[in-house]
Order: C-alpha cells, then structure tokens, then sequence
C-alpha cells in the first residue's frame, strides 16, 4: 500500500495541497482526476519522493518515508516510479532510447536489465532503440519512457497525464501495457488524468482533487480529496 | 478560400528523404472548419508549416495551395518570403498555436505583446476592443505569461491571432495540455470564429475535440490523407480501416489499440502505407489507394460500388 496522510505541499504562502490523504492499493488502478491547477502534478511529486511536503506523511508498504529526493534510501525511492506528461522533456535529448530505457538500472548500479525484453513489451522495435529522441515521434518516446520506468519493477506506477499528448490508438495501447505489467506484477498504479472519460474506463477506484482552478494568483482553498469506488 | 492541391512535403537526410506529406488535396471554405486528424509524426504539423512558409530549408515542396481573398488569389507555395512575411502571416492566414503560454514572450506583460501585434498588423481594432472580445480584463493584460492560467494565455494568444483579421485561422493542437472545460471552450471560439465567416483548420489528435468543432475532418496516415468526409460521417461510419481503428480506439468505444507501429517516413512501404497493420488486406493494397470519393482504401472503394 502507497499510503499518503494529510499532505500539505506550499509553493510560497500559498497552499497547492492542504491535507490531501489517500491509499494506492497492489493490484489497483486509482484514477484521480481535477481540473488543471489543482495539484495532481505536485502530488504525483510527492508520491514518487521527489517532492518533500511541508507537512503529512507518506509511507510504501509500511515503510514510512522520512526523507526525499536524495535523501531516501534508493531501496524505497525505486519502489515508485513516475511516467511524465511530456516525455520530450522528461529525456536527455543526447541519449539513444536504449540507454534512456537502461538509465535507472545504470544509475542504481543493477546490472543485467533486459532492454529489448522491456523494448519488446512496450512495442518498440529494434531499430528504433538505436534512435534518439528528436528522431522518433512523441508516441514512441513516451513508449521508452514507459519501458524506463518498469525497468526496476516498481511497485507503485503513477501515471501523470500519461497520454494527453497522444492519439487514441497509442493511448490505448499504453494503458493496455501498464494493464499487463499491473496483472504481472500486482503492482498499484496511479493514474492521474483530467480525462473523465478515460479514468472512467481505465480506474478501478475513483479520486477526486478539487482545487482553486488554475489562476496561480490567488491562494487555494483546501483541496479535498474524495473517494470513491 | 484554401485550395490544397497535391501537396507533398519532403526533407532530405543524409542518407534518406523523408516524405513528410505525400499528395494531399484538400479545401478550406469561409464558415467551415476542417479538423486534420492523425497521431503525432504523421506530418500534419509539417502541412501546416507549409502553408505559412515556415519550413527549414532542407525541405522540398510540390504541389499547391491557393488561397483567395478577396477576388485576390495566391499560391502559398511559390510565394517569396517576403510576400509571405508581409501579407500572409497574420494578415490573411492567423495562427493559433501550441502550448500558448510558451508561445508567448516571457519577459513582457499580455498587453504589450498584443499592443504589438495590433500595431505591427495595423489592425481595424483597438487591443482594449481584441480583448474585450476574449473575456480578457484591464488586469489580466498586466500580467506576464507566468501569471498567466492556461485558459489566460489562450485568450491572449487568440486576441493576437485576430489581430490582422485574418481570413483563415490555423490552430495547430491548439488543446495540448488543457483540461476538458478549456479544451471545449477553445473549441466554443474555433466555433464561433467559423460562424462569423472565418474558415478554419484546425490540427489535433484528440478526436473528441474535433467532434465538438469541425464540420468536416480529413485523416491523416504516414503522410497521406486517407479518409475526408463530413464529420459526423468520418466519426460514426469510418470507412479506411486506420479512421475506423482510430475511432474505435477512444476508450469511450472498444479501448483497443491498432495493431503495429506507423511506418518510418523515410521509409515508407511500397503500395498502401497502411497495409502491414490492417486486416482487410487484399493483393490489391500493393498499389498506392488514391483517396477517391472521400476514402484512400482499395477494399472501402469496392465496398460503396457493391
């Protein structure tokens, strides 16, 4: 269980998550939605440790997290992994697919992932894995940066705004992906979408993040989180 | 208003020609939008930067597109950049692009930016009067980009696009990154624009977007357009196997993804593009489909003669 309590996260004085708690259960798909500006992105931050909150607590499989970013033990910060939006900015444009996808288990000192099995279960071919990113199109680099993110089989996927960028086609396959390796693995994923009508098909169980709306002027009101299933 | 006809794009590598868009025809009309759909890579931004003259200079072009206005009429193709830069870019042709904050300058307020693009396009309305069109206060104008919401910066990137009262609006994905409310008012304006007489083309790969706006949709694969028909004809009885993949795939539908990978555009099959995913192939998908009637499918063509 990825278990959040009351998380707060300040950009200044102003207030992006005030209190937020939920769970992210093994085997589940939690779909949680909001409209733009609300803090899903921050959130998914916090969740993946890359992001201290200000306050609350956040704990993997009953390990309680106590420090972020650098500061957490690699043992827990690769249990969650974190796929972003737009997967051009999420890449070192002078990397070839193949070394983007064996990244983590290089950083981590691990040694023998199989990138063409990952290639493989993602649905890149060979011949691209030679590319780099300004060679293939933004479906196919988001499939990389899927590949990278299961490359240490984590335990928690969240998915921020996974397919936005992308058509129906390559949307669906991708859901249909992180679907398998959720079924193999009986891994919890995260799937954070202003989509309803995806989360509506995709999600087991339904999150609801209601924020100020998106002017970053003014101060937020407390978002609250409901749930339902 | 925009005639396109023949239309093919492509940039030489070393080593490899990429055929960004291959034979494309298609028409513009005032008071009609025409939504070009199709997953990224398929090269329908390339045909977009075409008709503005923006390409780099390793691409080679054929074919034409005429627009008129006015009983005036210009090939966007062989114009000379200067024409292009003079009177076509935000005069007869506006853009309303990608990602509008990052369009933007950052270092400038809202105002002064529109108050530019009203000077330099002479345009017949004040910035207070573009603004005011867009729901945009005295305020929000102050602002710089940062400051800016999405849907702020949408107003404003559409304020300046109105500037030089263009004939035609280009809105290249103009949706990416907003939520469902903004994505279907951006959709509202494209509509509104369209019913003031405007013609409009607009660049996407979220059909549902399309649905709320167009009148007509062209799709687009490896290139090539392959089905172009009304709207609601394209989006409820998809005729080319790729439109009907892509339709069904929405997850409102079946959920289920086509099969395969788009070819490389710089490598593309010989005879139908599409053929090495598709399940209705015949020995006749070995020939280039010309879209006839509305669909590029030898197999749909044989199927509306039956």
């Amino acid at each position: 269980m990825l278990r959040a309590r009351e998380i707060t996260v300040r950009y200044g004085r102003r207030a992006v998550l005030d209190g937020v708690s939920f769970d992210v259960t093994p085997g589940q798909v939690l779909g949680l939605g909001g409209p733009s500006g609300c803090g899903k992105s921050t959130l998914a931050r916090v969740l993946a440790l890359m992001l201290r909150p200000a306050a609350g607590s956040l704990s993997v499989d009953g390990a309680q997290v106590r420090g972020w970013r650098q500061r957490a033990p690699r043992d827990l910060r690769t249990r969650v992994a974190l796929l972003y939006q737009q997967p051009r900015s999420a890449v070192d444009p002078k990397l070839r697919l193949s070394e983007i996808i064996a990244e983590p288990a290089y950083a981590t000192g691990r040694a023998g992932v199989d990138v063409s099995a990952l290639a493989g279960e993602v649905g890149l071919t060979a011949d691209l894995l030679g590319r780099r990113p300004h060679e293939v199109s933004d479906g196919q680099l988001q499939r990389a940066c899927l590949a990278r993110a299961l490359s240490l089989e984590p335990g928690y996927l969240i998915c921020d705004e996974m397919t936005t960028m992308l058509d129906a086609s390559t949307q669906a396959h991708l859901v249909a992906v992180v679907n398998a390796y959720r079924d193999r693995t009986g891994a919890g994923v995260l799937a954070i979408s202003h989509d309803e009508v995806l989360l509506e098909r995709w999600a087991d169980a339904r999150a609801e993040l209601t924020g100020a709306g998106s002017r970053p002027a003014t101060p937020s009101p407390s978002p609250a989180l409901r749930s339902r299933s | 208003m925009l005639d396109v006809d023949g239309l093919s794009v492509s940039f030489a590598l070393p080593g490899a020609t990429v055929r960004a868009v291959t034979d494309a025809s298609f028409q513009v009309r005032p008071g009609r939008c025409l939504a070009l759909v199709g997953e990224s890579g398929c090269g329908k931004s390339v045909l977009a930067h075409a008709l503005l003259g923006l390409l780099p200079g390793n691409a080679a072009v054929g074919g034409s597109a005429v627009l008129r206005t006015g009983g005036e009429a210009l090939d966007l193709i062989g114009a000379p950049p200067a024409v292009l830069a003079r009177k076509v870019r935000g005069r007869m042709i506006g853009l309303i692009p990608q990602s509008p904050a990052g369009h933007l300058t950052p270092v400038r307020t809202a105002r002064s930016q529109l108050e530019e693009a009203v000077r330099e396009l002479r345009s017949p309305r004040t910035a207070r009067e573009l603004a005011e069109r867009f729901g945009l206060g005295d305020a929000d104008l102050d602002r710089y980009p940062h400051e800016l919401s999405g849907g702020m910066a949408q107003r404003v990137v559409n304020a300046i696009a109105l500037a030089g009262d263009p004939g035609l609006l280009l809105a290249d994905e103009p949706t990416t990154g907003l939520d469902r409310p903004l994505v279907d008012r951006a959709m509202g304006v494209l509509r509104e624009l369209c019913d003031e007489g405007r013609a409009v083309l607009l660049i996407t790969h979220d059909l549902r977007a399309a649905e709320r706006v167009a009148d007509d949709i062209a799709v687009m694969y490896a290139g090539r357009l392959v089905e172009l028909g009304p709207a609601a004809q394209v989006l409820e009885r998809p005729r080319h196997p790729y439109a009907a993949g892509l339709v069904d795939a929405q997850p409102d539908r079946s959920f289920a993804p086509i099969p395969g990978m788009p070819p490389e555009l710089s490598h593309l099959p010989g005879g139908c593009a599409f053929a090495p995913r598709c399940a209705r192939v015949t020995p006749a998908c070995r020939a280039v489909p010309p879209l006839a009637d509305g669909v590029a499918c030898w197999e749909a063509a044989d199927a509306a003669r039956a």
